[in-house]
């Protein structure tokens, strides 16, 4: 059998490989020419935060500034407290992916290894809860914020996220392959299904964890809509919001393209090292949500 | 949302064979029936706190959504909110006369129609040439295309409010290069929206393109070998192998990008507000005026649900269609 396949498929081997050394320089020119298209918006914000004000509208452009400057940055942290902003935006995040770790993971244990009663309804509720777009909540969250007098505070802005469907579908995911004989084993020694969960399910699923903390994380600190409804007073803006503020009145930006530009560098770059250092995890993720 | 439905039919199978089983050996396992009740007791406190902000910060503002929706709900009843009078279905009635409001679901669709193929077609082309012969230099590649999906919204689009500038832009700069006048791709009614397409495929592509390496990598490389056998070209095997056993991703990808795109905000925030003369006003973008800078909350509630209502026909529509055609 080996013996009849090895031949033809030897062969075949030689066919594509033949085709493939003029396709593939192809490959790598086409994906060349898509990653510089990707990037240049980039490029592009990187080199304009460092131009002075006069090589930004130069015309012809300037591409590469003949002179770096930090003037834009200077500029841009006179009129925005930006360390303020930033911390309102990590603290924020920090409270959103903390409490989702925890409470996504709970119900991710419970909908994985607990029988209990009610349980495929809750369940059906977390993938109903996936589909809701979150536009839909804000005009009541609102009022609900304000009468709870919690518009301008990090619980208004934590709480309406502080449990994600996306995690427990995440979690629950990740912990169906864990043997049910091992929490057998556990539960047979009298462990509480409290310390089950706690000292032997959470150590197991770390890897979930982590993917869980990355996309919490930056889904927080990317976040708009609602931190601009819930914030009037801008000592409690998170930096997009800010960010945003200052773009669009054009009182305050009074068009310097040079500070928006270092703006968007100082939010995109932590962004973009963490994702970088990080990547594997995210594409993992995101093919785990998506293929099972 | 493919794989949601089938999901639960999944765990509703083994569930109700599992409760069939369970309720015949009750009379006899005792031991077995009191791990049930702890199990039971534990199942619900471990879903309590999920359950609590589901119930106060998800289930209650889509029903009170759709209760404002049917009352004149004003800046004065966010103080006051059971003052708010009941006036049926008159918000809905207006919409639907509002040619503002007309005009923002027509944008809507616009960005939808043409983004969501675009993102689509191009997130699978950049899959299927990561997927083919590339090895060096493939997480490099992967990486660069999915960066703009991490970066914050509302930096990307200051970023590329200033790339499509008419005049220090890099667009603008590139066509002063070889002699060109760029157009005022913002300013103009015409070339607005499309702008803000082309914006939103940069950024999402990246999803795309991961969804599909995944289901590219989940074909079995002996139905592509048999293909091979039987002398299939490239494209042959692309048509009848990749395209067929990718349907379910396509399918998910497609679901996504979808309901993304029609709740479409930040880029016509940031970056045209709207204009010019509401060419990019979008039913979202339209909604939080409404409901935030004029205060006509019940009004922007029916918005909401209007636009809820497509997203869930548009969901069910597209799972009928592409579903029914794999059969």
């Amino acid at each position: 059998m080996s013996a009849t396949s090895s031949a033809p498929v030897k062969n075949l081997d030689k066919g594509p490989r033949g085709k493939r050394s003029v396709a593939r320089p192809l490959t790598y020119v086409l994906l060349s020419l898509g990653l510089l298209v990707m990037s240049a918006p980039f490029l592009w914000m990187g080199i304009s935060a460092f131009k002075t004000q006069s090589e930004l509208s130069a015309s012809p452009p300037v591409w590469i500034p003949t002179e770096w400057t930090l003037t834009n940055f200077r500029q841009l942290l006179d009129k925005l407290d930006l360390p303020l902003y930033f911390m309102n935006s990590v603290i924020v995040a920090v409270l959103v992916t903390v409490s989702n770790l925890v409470f996504c993971s709970m119900l991710g244990y419970a909908l994985a290894k607990l029988n209990f009663v009610g349980r495929n309804k809750i369940f059906g509720l977390v993938l109903g809860a996936l589909m809701v777009p979150g536009n839909l909540m804000l005009l009541p969250l609102f009022v609900l914020m304000s009468k709870l007098q919690l518009i301008d505070s990090y619980a208004g802005l934590v709480l309406p996220f502080a449990a994600g469907a996306f995690g427990v579908f995440l979690m629950r995911q990740f912990m169906q392959s864990i043997p049910d004989e091992l929490l057998e084993a556990a539960r047979m020694d009298g462990a509480s299904e409290w310390y089950i969960f706690w000292r032997i399910v959470m150590p197991l699923v770390k890897p979930a964890l982590a993917t869980l903390s990355i996309f919490t994380f930056l889904g927080s600190w990317n976040n708009f809509v609602w931190p601009l409804i819930a914030t009037n007073d801008p000592e409690k803006y998170t930096l997009p919001v800010a960010l945003a503020t200052f773009a669009t009145d054009p009182n305050k930006a009074g068009g310097s393209n040079g500070m928006l530009m270092a703006g968007a560098f100082l939010i995109v770059l932590p962004v973009l090292v963490v994702f970088i250092a990080l990547q594997r995890h995210f594409t993992q993720g995101i093919a785990t949500a998506g293929m099972k | 949302m493919s794989t949601s439905t089938t999901t639960t039919e999944k765990a509703a199978r083994p569930a109700k064979a599992g409760a069939g089983a369970s309720a015949a050996p009750a009379p006899g396992g005792g031991r077995r029936k009191r791990t049930l009740g702890m199990q039971n007791a534990a199942g619900w406190l471990f879903s309590t706190p999920f359950l609590v902000l589901f119930a106060v910060f998800m289930a209650f503002p889509i029903l009170a959504t759709l209760a404002m929706s049917f009352t004149d709900f004003g800046l004065r009843n966010v103080t006051r909110p059971w003052e708010a009078e009941f006036i049926g279905f008159e918000n809905y009635v207006e919409l639907f006369g509002d040619e503002k409001f007309l005009k923002s679901l027509f944008n809507t669709g616009y960005f939808v129609v043409v983004g969501v193929p675009l993102t689509i077609g191009i997130g699978l082309v950049v899959a299927v040439l990561l997927n083919n012969g590339i090895d060096r230099a493939r997480t490099f590649f992967r990486v660069g295309f999915y960066a703009p999906v991490v970066t914050t919204i509302v930096a990307v689009a200051v970023v590329w409010r200033f790339v499509l500038d008419p005049s220090d832009g890099l667009i603008a700069g590139l066509f002063s290069e070889v002699g060109w006048t760029a157009p005022d791709f913002l300013g103009s009614e015409a070339l607005a929206m499309p702008s803000l397409i082309v914006m939103a495929v940069w950024r999402n592509v990246g999803t795309v393109m991961v969804l599909f390496i995944a289901g590219l990598q989940a074909i079995p490389t002996e139905v592509r070998e048999a293909a091979k056998l039987d002398g299939a070209s490239v494209w042959q095997e692309f048509r009848s192998i990749t395209i067929p056993l990718l349907r379910p991703t396509v399918l998910y990808a497609t679901v996504i990008t979808t309901i993304g795109y029609l709740n479409v905000f930040e880029e016509p925030f940031v970056m045209t507000q709207g204009g010019p003369s509401d060419s990019t006003l979008t039913v979202s973008l339209n909604m939080y005026r409404e409901g935030f800078n004029f205060f006509h909350m019940g009004y922007a509630s029916a918005m909401a649900y209007v636009l809820f209502v497509v997203i869930m026909g548009i969901t069910v529509l597209q799972l009928r269609l592409l579903k029914d055609n794999t059969k």
